[in-house]
């Protein structure tokens, strides 16, 4: 068990060592960084609260008060996008959380066991995925009914097929290799085979889909937002943020601009830092 | 394979009116519709019965093309979804054809001249492609293009011009992945034994890449063309509500926000099962393609 | 400038250097190779792997892929013409047509999307401008004769409905095709069952005296040699270190490498305990050690070897070694 320790270690420090060379993951990396550290501290670095306005300040253009200008109400743009990434950082964990420990469990069950209730999983699956992309989450939303909560768990949902999946293949995988034939040979229960043994070694794929499913989850949510069905006003989310933009597209461009970038810059952080990380992890994935 | 999941689909969509909190009848009439009227409603629709002859009952109309009646203008549901969906189909056509050549051509190039200039930017382009909220990129192209150029119109349906903005905000993800999976496929086939014998004989190099490469990296892209062409069907939505055009996925918005449940019933219903076809087409074609498969 | 080659010679490689590149290190694969091939003759080449005939015959037909390789000095003399020295659209004139090239693996050097007959066809038309029917009936011809049956359905199959043997033989028909002076036959059949080998062998024998086609044979297999060539050279690291013709090279092996590799093979007709093994390893071709190459693996070696690259002396009429035990011989440098 200590061998195994060791290894770990020096297999942790080679990713590690790869990870750092490769510069498109750090600048994934930092991006992520940076959205974590604001969305934390939002409430410490936010120049105004975001859903105060001044109608008197509605449209202003950049300026050395509001830097990025007001929206339509008249409230503070860098405070609203500021909050935004609080709020996108919640919606994220949360739905990814749901989908990561359901859909593990799910694909863990299933590729395991196998039989009819690895079948019976995966129909279930498919027919989640018979809903193409966001059409599935407001297919969920239109049954749960518009709202945050609500858009965190059709985000969650909707993120579960993915997770389910690539734990199935990797336990199935897995499932055949000696190590777990020696497990079981020892006496192992199930439990402890499928925690202890299979899910440690199949954390490397869970983690890349992890940190890429942050990047979709991002784009749903912000996308359901502004077609109504997620977030709803006043709070500051930068889907929401862009749905009420757009009647102010000719008259104020830049209201429209900033959320915008907000989101594409985060979920290119992610992206980036979830490519680089799987090349790392295995660099025979590379191209 | 294929029905279990229809099935399912079609329970997902059947079950939509029961799981929304109160009832059904009192849902579909309207809140403050009269007793009597609910009373109707109820019998019609066959609400006093047990679910699984509702179940029935609704396979039953879907499978005679009938949707049902939306809630909000008495209309059948079949014919608002036959117009939106259809045009919801062309608006993803034009964007996949759109989708496609970009990503094609680019993924080509890229692969031939691995680590130049252009596969740098390319691959950058296409780190942007995915990234981009198809919304906000649709919201940027018309501020260019339709306000400051007045090159297109900014919404509405009409000619194919009006389409054409809508189908690249709609398309810009899918042709980096694309191109993403061109790029990746073609570079392994050019490390193939076949191409070192082409070359070989002598044969152009346009030759080796364009007929002997390409033909075998589309193989496996085909099925991505499939998948693509899916997700913008579902998708499509966005762009709708940017540009607003009347396609069904601002059908199916509308009738959430309107609790017209017919309306997303059906949507629901149409939407996914197509998807299922394609897939299923796509899985077809790949068949279709690849020698090894298709020849014993 | 038409240049002048010996009566007789069909392809003269001389001082051949090819390298390589990558991350940062230059790697020597071909340290300066020369060689004739007769009109009509068939010629090995034989090393162990990584000593550099593939990358010579890539070199021939300059299919070295740059980056990351790249063909340094040298001349290729082939029918009056340095190939080093045409431009890329003469040679793709000759590669195909004039001279033609068998790779190892058989399974994997068709396109598998493509019927047979339409590869051979598109060769085919290509170099003699033929009408397709006309290709089609020259294709056919060609299948034939290399004793591939019923080949007009053979040409409508795909690849993968071939076995590997099947396979060998239509590559050989469709270099062939285009009846090329030289043929260039890369381990043909190192992939293939025992028994098949024997046929491919024999039919490259009589394709070769049909249509008068010189062979240069690369093999690591000195049964295939024996049989095939009548001349060959050893290679090692880049280097040819021996060359003869094949009954010399087997009964009179100078260099100590060629002694070695003949030491190592088993023969029924001896009683060993153990069969004689060169020490050491292949040098790396990006630092090759100084002088002699093989000499760190060598019980002969003396002064000289360790520091400057021995010349090539001739023992007796074309029988060639690069080896400092032989230097009072005629040098020919």
């Amino acid at each position: 068990m200590n061998e195994s320790k060791e290894f770990k270690t020096s297999q942790t420090a080679d990713v590690w060592r790869r990870l750092k060379r490769n510069r498109a993951a750090i600048v994934g990396g930092i991006i992520v960084l940076l959205f974590v550290f604001i969305a934390i501290l939002a409430p410490l670095i936010s120049p105004y609260p975001p859903n105060e306005g001044d109608l008197a300040k509605r449209l202003k253009p950049p300026s050395r008060e509001h830097l990025l200008g007001t929206d339509p109400l008249g409230r503070d743009l860098l405070s609203r996008v500021i909050y935004g990434a609080r709020i996108s950082l919640q919606i994220q964990v949360i739905a990814v959380m749901i989908a990561l420990v359901i859909g593990t469990l799910l694909g863990m069950v299933g590729g395991y066991y196998g039989g009819k209730l690895d079948h019976l999983i995966m129909r279930l699956m498919d027919i989640l995925l018979a809903f193409p992309g966001i059409f599935l989450a407001i297919s969920i939303i239109a049954v749960l009914g518009p709202g945050l909560t609500n858009l965190m768990l059709a985000a969650g949902i909707y993120s579960i097929p993915q997770f389910a999946r690539i734990v199935r293949g990797s336990v199935l995988s897995l499932k055949e290799k000696e190590f777990i034939e020696a497990a079981r040979a020892v006496g192992e229960n199930d439990f402890n085979i499928l925690f202890r043994y299979l899910l440690p070694n199949s954390i490397a794929p869970i983690i890349i889909q992890t940190t890429l499913r942050m990047a979709t989850v991002l784009l749903t949510a912000s996308g359901l937002s502004f077609l109504g069905l997620g977030v709803q006003p006043p709070t500051a989310e930068w889907g929401a943020m862009l749905s009420t933009a757009r009647a102010y597209l000719i008259t104020a461009p830049h209201v429209a601009t900033v959320p915008g970038l907000a989101i594409m810059l985060v979920v290119m952080g992610f992206n980036l830092f979830g490519d680089g990380l799987r090349d790392s992890l295995d660099p025979r994935l590379r191209d | 394979m294929l029905i279990p999941v229809l099935i399912g689909v079609s329970l997902v969509s059947f079950s939509l009116l029961h799981m929304v909190p109160g009832d059904p009848a009192v849902l579909l009439a309207g809140e403050d519709a009269n007793p009597d009227f609910i009373k109707a409603l109820r019998k019609e629709y066959g609400l006093d019965k047990p679910l699984y002859m509702q179940y029935f009952q609704f396979i039953s109309h879907v499978v005679q093309v009938d949707f049902g009646i939306s809630i909000r203008n008495r209309e059948p549901v079949i014919k608002l979804l036959k117009e939106r969906f259809l045009f919801t189909v062309q608006l993803s056509f034009l964007s996949i054809l759109i989708a496609a050549f970009i990503g094609l051509i680019a993924g080509v190039i890229s692969s031939t001249r691995q680590y130049s200039i252009f596969d740098n930017l390319s691959m950058v382009g296409a780190l942007f492609g995915i990234s981009m909220p198809i919304f906000w990129f649709g919201l940027l192209l018309m501020l260019v293009f339709s306000v400051h150029l007045r090159w297109f119109p900014a919404g509405g349906k009409g000619t194919i011009v009006h389409l054409i903005l809508p189908a690249i905000a709609l398309g810009a993800a899918s042709s980096a992945v694309i191109a993403r999976m061109t790029r990746a496929s073609m570079l392994e086939v050019i490390r193939q034994d076949y191409i070192r014998t082409a070359r070989a004989n002598g044969l152009r190099e346009f030759i080796v890449i364009y007929k002997h490469a390409l033909k075998n990296a589309m193989i496996p892209v085909i099925t991505v063309f499939g998948l693509e062409f899916g997700y913008m069907l579902g998708g499509a939505v966005l762009t709708e509500t940017v540009f607003s055009l009347p396609g069904v996925g601002r059908l199916m918005v509308e009738g959430i926000f309107q609790r017209d449940y017919p309306v997303v019933q059906g949507s629901m219903l149409l939407v996914a099962t197509t998807f299922v076809v394609v897939n299923l087409l796509t899985d077809i074609a790949y068949a279709f393609f690849d020698p090894k498969i298709r020849y014993e | 400038m038409r240049i002048v080659m010996k009566m007789g010679t069909l392809l003269s490689v001389k001082n051949l250097k090819t390298q390589f590149y990558s991350s940062g290190r230059t790697i020597r694969a071909l340290d300066g190779v020369s060689f004739d091939i007769e009109e009509g003759g068939a010629f090995g080449l034989v090393g162990e792997t990584g000593c550099g005939k593939s990358v010579t015959a890539l070199s021939i037909l300059r299919l070295i892929p740059y980056p990351p390789g790249k063909i340094v000095e040298g001349e290729i003399l082939f029918r009056g013409r340095n190939l080093l020295a045409l431009t890329e659209d003469e040679m793709r004139s000759i590669r195909g047509k004039e001279i033609s090239m068998i790779f190892q693996e058989p399974m994997t050097s068709l396109n598998p999307v493509f019927r047979i007959g339409d590869q051979m066809m598109e060769v085919i038309m290509f170099h003699q401008g033929l009408m397709r029917t006309q290709a089609f009936e020259k294709a056919a011809e060609m299948l034939d004769r290399v004793n591939i049956p019923d080949a007009k359905r053979v040409m409508m199959q795909f690849p993968h409905q071939l076995s590997g043997g099947m396979r060998q033989r239509v590559m050989i028909a469709m270099e062939l095709s285009c009846h090329p002076f030289l043929l260039i036959a890369d381990e043909p059949t190192t992939a293939l069952d025992v028994t098949i080998q024997a046929q491919i062998l024999r039919l490259i024998k009589e394709i070769k005296k049909e249509l008068h086609t010189s062979i240069l044979l690369i093999t690591h297999d000195l049964g295939v040699i024996a049989e095939m060539c009548d001349r060959v050279a050893v290679m090692y690291a880049g280097s040819i270190v021996e060359q003869a013709s094949v009954e010399e090279i087997f009964e009179d092996p100078k260099h100590p490498y060629t002694q070695g590799l003949w030491g190592a093979i088993p023969r029924i007709d001896q009683e060993k305990e153990a069969l004689a093994v060169i020490s050491g390893t292949v040098p790396d071709l990006s630092q090759p050690p100084p002088g002699c190459k093989f000499h760190p693996r060598c019980s002969y070696r003396f002064d000289p070897c360790d520091r400057m690259i021995p010349p090539l002396s001739q023992t007796s009429h074309g029988h060639l070694v690069s080896c400092y035990l032989y230097e009072g011989g005629k040098n020919l440098e």
